[in-house]
């Protein structure tokens, strides 16, 4: 499989979880499209990686799984500290910031 | 077909399936089992570009950690029987209408650059290389993300505390 198949596969991935951060009501539906779509950049930097042969790629697809890792354990600690006070967690409601 | 080709499909086809159902499902807990079965795919398409140790990486961290504390988060803000778990979406078609231009957009741009070529063997092993440039020209930046980790577990650990 060339590099275009890997390509491709990872910008359907990236465009079905823009799709859900567009769609979904939920503060927590809306955080599982992030890692969808952080998650095909990652099959990006691994392709490129691989058929350019240069290390680079992997180092950096660690990098940003880490750095995933701790935006989802932030956003969650924050979509916990909205729940607390608003007793929701749907992103329409969350207007606290509106003029 | 290559064996390597026809497991690349067979993934492919795993991971848009899962990824879909992650969006589209109308369950959020079943949301995040889809989640987990996209990142292990994704984690088969690392594997299946030579690198092992990605694999790894992914399901401890990806497959692992996140999704335990995306369920943990559920848990604390929904019931996970009964209605409420139940999540709708809305402007369907518009956000289908702009996934697909974004996927339009770059798919064209695909197209239009010369990315072909064969896949350059394999020199080896690439994890002890890997190894040895996180300390050597990335270890600056491997000190950093330790920084930020702890940066933001201090982070997550002041929003969601207690006020007493």
């Amino acid at each position: 499989m060339s590099l275009y198949g890997y390509l491709t596969l990872a910008a359907l991935v990236f465009a079905i979880g823009l799709f859900g951060v567009l769609t979904r009501r939920n503060a927590i539906g809306i955080l599982l499209g992030i890692e969808l779509m952080l998650n095909a950049v990652n099959i990006n930097l691994v392709a490129f990686a691989r058929f350019r042969a240069d290390v680079a790629g992997l180092v950096f697809t660690l990098f940003t799984i880490s750095i995933t890792v701790a935006e989802v354990a932030v956003g969650l600690a924050i979509v916990i500290a909205i729940f607390r006070v608003r007793r929701t967690v749907e992103a329409d409601r969350l207007d606290l910031l509106r003029g | 077909m290559t064996l390597e080709a026809v497991s690349f499909w067979v993934v492919a086809a795993a991971l848009v399936a899962s990824s879909l159902a992650v969006v589209l499902t109308p369950n959020l807990f079943h949301a995040v089992l889809y989640l987990a079965a996209a990142l292990v795919a994704t984690g088969v398409v690392f594997l299946l570009l030579d690198s092992p140790f990605l694999f790894g990486v992914q399901l401890l961290l990806y497959a692992g950690g996140v999704v335990t504390i995306v369920v943990f988060a559920i848990m604390l803000t929904e019931r996970l029987v009964g209605e409420r778990i139940a999540q709708t979406s809305r402007y369907v078609v518009h956000g289908a209408v702009v996934a697909a231009a974004v996927f339009v957009g770059v798919a064209g741009f695909l197209i239009q650059v010369p990315l072909g070529g064969p896949r350059p063997s394999l020199p080896g092993d690439l994890t002890p290389v890997i190894g040895r440039a996180l300390v050597g020209p990335w270890a600056a930046t491997l000190e950093l993300l330790a920084v930020l980790l702890v940066v933001a577990l201090l982070g997550a650990l002041y929003f969601a505390r207690t006020e007493d």
